[in-house]
C-alpha cells in the first residue's frame, strides 16, 4: 500500500508532542532515501536544580528535589534521602523499608495507570486523545482512572498528598499512618484486585506493534525482592555493581538539540524502565504476578519494545499485590523514623522511578549543608537508546510511507518510553525534515 | 461548535505537577468536562495554537526564555480570563532562586556547553509580563481551589481570595502547635492556607509552599526562629524556598541576608 517515493524529501516536524509528561518535539529529515536527522528535542527550559541545592540544609533537600518532577516526586525524594542516609550511617529498619516500598508502589501505579490509560491506549486504538477514546471505551477509561486514583491514595497514606508529598524525611517518615487509615486502604486494594487483572489483560490485548530491537537492559536487582529501592545495578550484559560505582560506568554528555543530558554506559546506550526491570527481575515477581503473566501468554525477557506496555501493566498488578501483602500485616512502629547524627561525606544511591533507574550523588559538609548534588533522571539516560530506536524503527518501516504514517510511528515509539520531559533538570524535542 | 466555555492549560518552566494534580482529579475531571470544553492541554493530547480564543487560560510554570515571553503575550491577547496555577506561575517558583545568583556561572557548571542553551537570566512570575486575573497559589495547587475558581468565573464573579494563615486552618483541625510545643521551625504563621495545614498535621514543619499570607510580620517571626536556634542563614533559607521571589518573602530574605538582626 505504500507507494510513495522513498527518495523524496521528507520534513516532518511535531513542534509539541502530546500525551507525554513535559514538553518536547520531534524533528525528522530525510534526503535521497536516507535519514539525515531524527531526534527527540527536549525544550523544557533549564531549571538548574543541582546549583540551587548547594548550600541548603540537608533537611530541605526532600522538598526541593521533589520539585524537579511533579510526576515522580517520590523518586527524587527517596533517592536523595537514601544517598544522605548512607553518609549518616542509617541502616533502614524493616518498617521504614516496607513503607517506602508502599509509597513507591503508589507512585508507580499512579504513573503507569495514567500512561496506559490516557497516553498509550489512544495510540494503539487509533484515537487522537483520551477524551475521544473515552466516548467509545467509557468503562475502560473509568477503570484506568480508578487505578490511578488508588495509586494516589497509596501516596496520600504516607505522603499526605499525591503531588509533592510531605511525609518523607531523612530516617523514615514524619507520621505512621493510624490503623484505621491503613484498613480503609486495604479495603480499597482488595476491591481493586480484579480490576487490576482486567486492566492488565486489556493493556496486553491492545493491538500493539512489534518492534524487535537490540538493547541492553539496566535495572536494580535485589536478592529477595523486586528491585526498587535497594540492591545492585545489573544489566543483561554482565554489569553487577553497587550504586556507588555508578560514576565509573555511566557518563553524561550534552548535545546541541536538547536541554537534557545524554548518558552512556561503558560508551554505549542502554535501556531503563518497566520492560528492563521485568526482563532482569521476572523471577523476583511474586508468584501471583508471574502467574498472571503466564495466563496472559507473556514471556520475558523480551526484545519487543512495545512489550513495555505489558511490563507496565504487570507492575500495576505487582503494586497492588505487594502493597496488600505489606499492609495486611501492618503494625504501628514505636516511631516512624530512625535517629542519626548528620556528618560530612559523599553518598550515592539509585532507585527505580516509574520510568526507570534514577541516580543521585550528594556531598554534605560538616554543617549539614549540601556541598554538591548530582541527579541523573531516567529519561535522559534513555535518550540515546530512544534515538537509536527511532532510527531502526523508521528504517524497518520504510520511508515509502506517508509523512502522516511516519509521524505516527515516531510518536508511538517515543511515547512507549513514557518519557518525562519535565524531569530534565537538564532535558527533549522532535521535528522531522525530509531532504 | 461547542457552546461550553473553552479552557486552555498552558505550561512554561515547571515540574508539570499542577497539571498532574488536575489530571489526578479522576471523577471530578469528567464532571468538569461537562461544564467546560478543555480545548488545549498537550498532556492529554489536545493542541491548539495560542491564537485560538479561550474563555479561561490556566498557566503553569514561570517565564525563563525570550520565546516564553512572546508565547505568553499571545495567550493573554486571546484569553478572557488568565489564571496562574501554582507557585512557578504565581511567584516564579523554586527556580527563581537563580535570580539572585550568577546565572552564567551556574549554566557553565551544570552544562558543559552553555552556548547551546537559550535562557533569560531570571525565572519570572506571569504577572511580571502580563495582566493576571486570578492567582492560584500552592506547590502544587489545590484542585478544590481550582474548581472553585472555574465555577466562580462561570457564574461571572471573582473567586474568593483566601489569604489567611496556615495556623488558622491548623487550629480548626485541632492540631497541637508543633512550633509552640516542639520548637519546630514551622512556617505556618507566615504562609497562606489552602493545603489544609497538611505538614503540621503530619507533625512536619510547614515550608511555605502556598506563599505569603496576609499581614505577616516576617522580621519578628524570623527572629523568633533564631530564638529557636536557627542561624541567620537558616532563617534566610526558610523564606527563600518554594516562593522565594514572592515580594513578602524576598524582602524577608533580604532582611536576614547581610545585617545581623540585632542591629536592625
Amino acid at each position: 500500500m505504500s507507494t510513495l517515493n522513498p527518495k523524496r524529501d521528507i520534513d516532518i516536524q511535531v513542534p509539541l508532542l502530546t500525551r507525554v509528561e513535559g514538553e518536547g518535539s520531534l524533528e525528522f529529515t530525510a534526503r535521497d532515501g536516507r535519514i539525515e536527522q531524527l531526534q527527540l528535542r527536549i525544550f523544557e527550559p533549564p531549571r538548574l536544580f543541582e546549583k540551587f541545592l548547594e548550600g541548603q540544609d540537608y533537611t530541605e533537600v526532600p522538598h526541593i528535589a521533589a520539585r524537579v518532577c511533579g510526576v515522580c516526586p517520590i523518586a527524587y525524594q527517596m533517592t536523595s534521602i537514601r544517598a544522605m542516609e548512607h553518609i549518616f550511617g542509617v541502616l533502614e529498619d524493616p518498617w521504614v523499608h516496607a513503607m517506602r516500598r508502599v509509597i513507591y508502589y503508589g507512585e508507580w501505579l499512579q504513573s503507569h495507570a495514567l500512561h496506559i490509560n490516557l497516553f498509550a491506549a489512544p495510540d494503539f486504538l487509533g484515537y487522537a486523545d483520551a477524551l475521544q477514546m473515552a466516548t467509545r471505551y467509557p468503562e475502560e477509561v473509568k477503570r484506568g482512572m480508578l487505578l490511578q486514583g488508588l495509586g494516589n491514595d497509596m501516596l496520600r497514606l504516607l505522603g499526605g498528598r499525591s503531588v509533592h508529598p510531605i511525609g518523607l524525611r531523612v530516617g523514615g517518615f514524619h507520621r505512621a499512618p493510624p490503623k484505621h487509615e491503613v484498613a480503609d486502604l486495604v479495603d480499597k486494594l482488595l476491591a481493586a484486585r480484579d480490576a487490576v487483572r482486567e486492566f492488565a489483560a486489556w493493556a496486553v490485548s491492545l493491538p500493539r506493534p512489534v518492534d524487535e530491537q537490540d538493547f541492553v537492559s539496566v535495572a536494580i536487582r535485589h536478592p529477595q525482592e523486586y528491585g526498587i529501592n535497594e540492591g545492585q545495578l545489573v544489566s543483561d550484559k554482565g554489569l553487577d555493581i553497587p550504586f556507588d560505582r555508578y560514576p565509573t560506568h555511566f557518563r553524561e554528555h550534552q548535545v546541541e538539540h536538547s536541554t537534557a543530558h545524554y548518558s552512556m554506559m561503558d560508551g554505549g546506550s542502554y535501556f531503563l524502565g518497566p520492560l528492563a526491570r521485568v526482563n532482569l527481575n521476572f523471577d523476583r515477581l511474586p508468584q501471583e504476578v508471574q502467574n498472571l503473566a503466564h495466563d496472559l501468554g507473556l514471556s520475558f525477557p523480551s526484545r519487543n519494545m512495545f512489550m513495555n506496555v505489558a511490563a507496565r501493566a504487570l507492575e500495576c498488578h505487582l503494586a497492588i499485590v505487594e502493597t496488600l501483602d505489606i499492609l495486611q500485616h501492618y503494625k504501628l512502629p514505636t516511631r516512624p523514623w530512625q535517629d542519626y547524627t548528620p556528618r560530612p561525606g559523599i553518598g550515592h544511591h539509585c532507585t527505580e522511578a516509574p520510568r526507570g533507574m534514577i541516580y543521585h550523588r550528594f556531598e554534605i559538609d560538616r554543617d549539614g549543608r549540601v556541598k554538591t548534588a548530582s541527579m541523573i533522571p531516567p529519561t535522559s539516560q534513555n535518550q540515546a537508546r530512544l534515538e537509536q530506536n527511532l532510527h531502526s524503527a523508521v528504517e524497518h518501516f520504510g520511508l515509502d510511507h506517508t509523512d502522516e504514517a511516519l509521524r505516527e510511528l515516531c510518536e508511538k515509539v517515543i511515547r512507549n518510553y513514557d518519557p518525562c520531559l519535565s524531569c530534565s533538570t537538564h532535558f527533549l524535542k522532535l521535528k522531522v525534515n525530509r531532504e | 461548535m461547542s457552546a461550553k466555555p473553552r479552557v486552555a492549560i498552558h505550561k512554561f518552566a515547571s515540574c508539570s505537577g499542577c497539571q498532574l494534580a488536575f489530571v489526578n482529579m479522576g471523577a471530578e475531571l469528567i464532571e468538569l468536562t461537562k461544564l467546560v470544553d478543555i480545548a488545549h492541554m498537550a498532556e492529554v493530547g489536545h493542541v491548539l495554537s495560542e491564537d485560538e480564543d479561550m474563555d479561561i487560560a490556566f498557566v503553569e510554570g514561570s517565564i525563563t526564555t525570550p520565546h516564553d515571553v512572546e508565547r505568553l503575550k499571545k495567550i493573554r491577547e486571546h484569553s478572557r480570563f488568565l489564571i496562574t496555577m501554582g507557585a512557578c506561575a504565581t511567584s516564579g517558583g523554586i527556580q527563581a532562586l537563580r535570580n539572585n545568583a550568577d546565572t552564567a556561572e551556574w549554566m557553565r557548571s551544570v552544562y558543559a556547553k552553555p552556548e547551546f542553551i537559550h535562557s533569560l537570566s531570571s525565572s519570572g512570575a506571569i504577572a511580571n509580563y502580563v495582566k493576571v486575573d486570578f492567582e492560584l497559589w500552592g506547590c502544587p495547587v489545590s484542585v478544590r481551589q481550582m474548581l472553585a475558581a472555574v465555577r466562580a468565573f462561570l457564574f461571572g464573579v471573582t473567586p474568593p481570595n483566601l489569604r489567611e494563615k496556615v495556623c488558622q486552618e491548623c487550629k480548626r483541625r485541632g492540631n497541637n502547635c508543633i512550633l509552640v510545643t516542639q520548637g519546630a521551625a514551622c512556617m505556618g504563621p507566615v504562609t497562606r492556607t489552602g493545603c489544609g495545614a497538611l505538614c503540621p498535621s503530619f507533625g512536619a514543619p510547614c515550608y511555605t509552599c502556598y506563599g505569603p499570607a496576609e499581614n505577616i510580620n516576617v522580621g519578628s517571626f524570623g527572629r523568633r526562629l533564631m530564638g529557636l536556634g536557627l542561624s541567620q542563614e537558616q532563617v534566610l533559607r526558610k523564606f527563600a524556598s518554594i516562593n522565594n521571589a514572592a515580594p513578602a518573602f524576598s524582602d524577608a530574605a533580604k532582611l536576614f541576608c547581610s545585617e545581623p538582626w540585632m542591629e536592625e
